[in-house]
């Protein structure tokens, strides 16, 4: 479904990203774990269109993505929830979820957000708040539901786990899941290599902007140098 | 009498500085850049009102549409030739550039209108409005300036808050790579912004040249610079600050001129931009930053 290889990254006369492929086969839940720093974000916004590399491919449904605009690549029902979060703040939690949708005209905006407040009924409780307004836990539900309603058929999560209690990471990590089981595949990056591994079926480790390992996750659990570096053992 | 007299006056000419504020603050909160040459889209339009008018024959009505249609298009060009190439440029290569076209404009209008002034008729075409046995006369330009600056903000803000495209600028104002994200075009919507902004340039040149009827190459750059001072004054970025900041100027500028002085009246305008932005450097509407992790 997703291709990319040989991918390199400068910021300038940093060498971010070095020959780093990968794909993602549909239906998979893919992860991508490392260390901060180690090029984790940088690789998501190289496929979302927001960085161009300097060298590499990166094909979607064997299509080459690599010259299109970010607006055009959510198109292709590609969607990445980035780092961060990044809502619209001053917007409310109805907006965003209508942002969500934006790219796509043929949707029917009431049912897809009924389906995100019946996974998330605190946020149709606070559906004409600020984004601004809600806690970190709730931001991220939000940012969740954002990336639901464009139905999108490969979603790419950067930390979805980010600042928040152990609780609700098992939320968010059940809705992954569940997503994935009603069809999306999942193209996860975490530093939470436990939990990231736990539910994957194949991952990848990068180490300063080169994949050093990687494999089902079984396997990866069980390496002696993801153990160490990653899974605090 | 004097005093209500001088209020009204400073609340049209605030509300024609609001619509050309607006168009000022509209772009930087989209483009995130000052576009300098605001001013003379504002003359250009004047002048293309004056042009179908004059040489045409048309009705004042009809040339106040087709000075909006040619700032549109001239908006949207200037964006696409001027400013779209310098989009990841340092901030100071774009301002340099729209102080540029803001000359470029000038010059252009003065080789093809000449410096001499020309004298403008008021396209409005009611009488003054006489009050109180006629010892408060307000004329129709006033009336019709204020009642435009109304139906603008109405109409801008159920553009920005209820329509598909507002929520897009929207969007694209507070974080621009989400918004593409989400499938928002940044170009188109900045050049949206740019055709709005350059649609509003053109009412505020014809009202403006109605209320002041003299028409010079250099008539936008002045009213520019203070509708620019409004919307830094109501917080830049913010709509409802614009009309504020702009219908605030006015009355100081008109207060100013006739309880202190006229030659002081800029140079108080501007005082009060300078003790403002010291007690609320971000203007008085301008956006507190949310941040919550
Ligand atoms: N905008 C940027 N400009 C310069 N360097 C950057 C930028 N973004 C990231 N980097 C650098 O690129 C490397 C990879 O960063 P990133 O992709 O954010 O890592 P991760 O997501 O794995 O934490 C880091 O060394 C970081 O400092
Ligand atoms: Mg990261």
């Amino acid at each position: 479904m997703l291709n990319v290889s040989g991918l390199q990254v400068f910021y300038g006369n940093i060498h971010a990203i070095k020959d780093v492929s990968f794909y993602v086969e549909e239906g998979e839940i893919v992860t991508l774990i490392g260390a901060n720093g180690a090029g984790k974000s940088t690789i998501l916004n190289t496929v979302s269109g927001l960085i161009r590399p300097t060298a590499g491919t990166i094909e979607f449904l064997d299509h080459s993505i690599l010259n299109l605009t970010p607006h055009k690549i959510v198109r292709k029902r590609l969607a990445h929830c980035p780092e961060g979060r990044r809502l619209f703040l001053q917007m409310s939690v109805e907006e965003n979820l209508e942002m969500g949708a934006y790219a796509r005209d043929d949707i029917d905006m009431d049912a897809e957000m009924a389906d995100v407040f019946s996974r998330f009924p605190i946020l149709e409780e606070r559906r004409t708040q600020l984004a601004g307004s809600l806690s970190g836990g709730e931001q991220q539900m939000l940012a969740m539901g954002r990336a639901m309603m464009s139905k999108p058929i490969l979603l790419m999560l950067d930390e979805p786990s980010m600042g928040l209690a152990p609780i609700l990471v098992e939320q968010i990590f059940d809705l992954i899941v569940e997503l994935n089981e009603t069809g999306t595949t999942i193209l996860l990056v975490e530093q939470n290599a436990q939990m990231a591994l736990s539910i994957a079926d194949r991952g990848y480790v990068l180490e300063t902007g080169s994949i050093v390992t990687m494999g089902n996750c079984i396997d990866l659990l069980n390496d002696e140098r993801v153990k160490k570096a990653y899974l605090g053992g | 009498m004097d005093f209500l007299s001088y209020l009204i006056s400073g609340i049209s000419l605030g509300s024609i500085y609001a619509i050309i504020a607006l168009g000022y603050t509209m772009v930087y909160g989209i483009a995130r850049m000052l576009n300098f040459a605001h001013g003379d889209v504002i003359m250009v339009g004047a002048y293309m009102s004056f042009m179908a008018t004059t040489r045409f024959g048309w009705h004042p009505l009809l040339s106040v549409l087709f000075a909006m249609v040619v700032c549109t298009v001239l908006g949207i060009v200037i964006e696409q030739l001027a400013y779209k190439p310098l989009r990841a440029a340092p901030s100071l290569a774009v301002l340099i550039t729209a102080i540029g076209v803001s000359y470029f404009l000038q010059n252009a209008a003065l080789l093809l209108w000449s410096a001499n002034p020309k004298s403008f008729s008021s396209v409005v075409p009611f009488d003054s409005l006489r009050l109180f046995n006629g010892r408060l006369i307000i004329s129709g330009t006033t009336i019709v300036s204020i009642f435009v600056c109304v139906i603008i903000i109405l109409a801008l803000n159920t553009i920005v808050n209820k329509t598909k495209i507002g929520k897009a600028m929207r969007a694209v104002s507070e974080d621009k790579d989400a918004a593409q994200l989400m499938g928002v075009s940044v170009n188109r919507t900045i050049s949206i912004t740019f055709a709005i902004g350059s649609a509003l340039a053109a009412v505020a040149g014809v009202l403006l040249c109605s209320a002041y009827p003299i028409l010079m190459p250099t008539t936008g750059a002045m009213p520019g610079i203070k509708a620019f001072t409004a919307a830094v004054f109501g917080g830049i970025g913010s709509i409802p600050g614009a009309f504020l900041g702009g219908i605030l100027l006015g009355i100081i500028e008109i207060f100013g001129k006739a309880y202190i002085s006229t030659q002081l009246s800029d140079a108080i305008v501007f005082a009060v931009l300078i003790i403002i932005l010291i007690v609320k450097p971000t203007g008085l509407l301008g956006k507190k930053v949310l941040v919550k992790v």
